[in-house]
């Protein structure tokens, strides 16, 4: 393959890295802010996070893509497309995140937190030092889930002309026809990002379980998420 | 702009067309992937050689490849090479089918690890047939368990059909994008598109969430 494609190939898998990676640290801030928002004490708030998770989850992150792309722009906005796939792709991933959020905090033994009231912790350092170090542990395996429906759905994009992995894959089968060749490699190279992924959050599952004095069994498909 | 009720009204024939293919292509894709989801469970299972092995290398590859990829190589690529060529409606549920399997697979192989060892023991001990433990034992105590986490990934799927414009299919999405193209009005559309599957996808969800309090989860 000449220079001058091999030059689509990387600008292609540098904005799906783009896209994944900040399109994940997106969706966690939403995530957070969504998940806890679930589990707090005011009824305002858990309205608007449950508005935020339950429309999120409704739709099909195309439609979402192709509303920020096309739509956006009727109202004489112009967003930059890479930002509008990240943000399409965050508020969409955010809202899945969002339950495992909630569902990791809720999972945290009420000892624990009365241990904390007892203590005198403010809300806030409850939070921070005793529910969150914990919770997180648990959040690890599910959000490699998530990461790696990202990463999967930042092919996505290619539809609404961004130029990630799979746009430029189809440039070079328009200009070269080896068609066989471009969705191989093409398929192969999601299969090595995913694992790539699949092996920074095992380490950080690792990390976070040490810090907790637990330890985590090996090996990078050592445990399975079921339910969607 | 402004939002236009006439052209709006006037655009929701097209949509409904989109709306009927996009529901035929979740009905169609997700019986597909209940029934390959539920082999590939039991080959497993069973300890099948190299089939198996086979089937663990499939169902990880296809989970961690995105779908829009495996129906352009399905579309593109397999077919011309065993020299079929099917209509990009049927390339959609075959693909959506294959995909969700593999996950419907997990989903059925968690259902079926969770039933006792002693179920197994004592349809042997009753030299119960081997087809017959399935039918008559495991699978009755197993489905049951597993209906909320099809369901879930039923509206999955759902929500991953539009991709499938990218083959030509003439779904929803689609229909709204046609509309918009003709007449350079893409919000009435697109918004009733996003509505359709929000109005969908939503009630959907309640029902399987209420499945999951009446029978539990895997």
């Amino acid at each position: 393959m000449s220079s001058g494609l091999m030059s689509y190939v990387w600008e292609g898998l540098g904005n799906t890295l783009l896209l994944t990676v900040f399109g994940a640290l997106l969706g966690l801030v939403f995530a957070f802010i969504a998940g806890l928002g679930r589990s707090s004490e005011r009824t305002w708030v858990r309205g608007i996070a449950m508005v935020y998770t339950e429309i999120f989850r409704g739709f099909p992150s195309l439609v979402l893509l192709f509303a920020l792309i096309f739509i956006v722009p009727t109202f004489g906005y112009q967003l930059n497309p890479l930002f509008a796939g990240i943000l399409a792709l965050a508020l969409n991933i955010g809202a899945y995140a969002a339950e495992v959020v909630r569902g990791a905090v809720k999972a945290v033994p009420p000892g624990q937190i009365e241990a904390a009231i007892a203590l005198n912790f403010t809300p806030w350092q409850r939070l921070r030092k005793v529910v969150l170090p914990q919770a997180v542990v648990a959040m690890i395996p599910p959000f490699t889930n998530n990461l790696i429906e990202l990463l999967k759905a930042t092919s996505l994009v290619s539809l609404v002309y961004i130029s990630d992995l799979t746009f430029s894959a189809q440039l070079i089968r328009a200009s070269t026809g080896e068609t066989a060749l471009v969705f191989f490699g093409l398929l192969v190279g999601y299969g090595v990002i995913a694992l790539f992924f699949t092996a920074i959050m095992k380490l950080l599952e690792r990390m976070a379980a040490r810090s907790l004095g637990r330890t985590v069994p090996s090996g990078l498909f050592g445990r399975k998420e079921v339910a969607a | 702009m402004d939002w236009d009720w006439e052209y709006a009204i006037d655009s929701l024939p097209l949509l409904a067309e989109g709306i009927l293919v996009t529901i035929e292509l979740t009905v169609l894709g997700a019986l597909l992937a209940y029934v390959l989801g539920l082999v590939f469970a039991m080959i497993r299972r069973v300890g099948v050689p190299v089939l198996s092995q086979f089937v663990y290398l499939f169902v990880e590859f296809i989970r961690s490849t995105p779908l829009l990829i495996q129906v352009f190589a399905f579309y593109y690529l397999l077919q011309p090479a065993i020299g079929v060529k099917l209509s990009p409606f049927l390339t959609g549920v075959i693909m959506l089918g294959v995909h969700y399997a593999t996950y419907t697979s997990e989903v059925y192989r968690a259902g079926i690890e969770a039933i006792p060892k002693g179920q197994w023991e004592a349809a042997r001990a009753l030299s119960i047939p081997r087809g017959r433990v399935w039918t008559g034992v495991i699978l009755p105590q197993a489905v049951p368990r597993v209906l909320p986490a099809l369901g879930n990934y039923t509206i999955s799927m759902f929500k991953e059909t539009p991709l499938l414009l990218a083959i030509g299919v003439v779904d929803v999405l689609n229909s709204a994008k046609e509309a918009g193209a003709e007449t350079f009005r893409v919000i009435e559309p697109y918004t009733l598109a996003g509505v359709f599957f929000l109005l969908v996808s939503y009630p959907a969800s309640i029902l399987v969430r209420k499945l999951e309090r009446r029978v539990g989860t895997v």
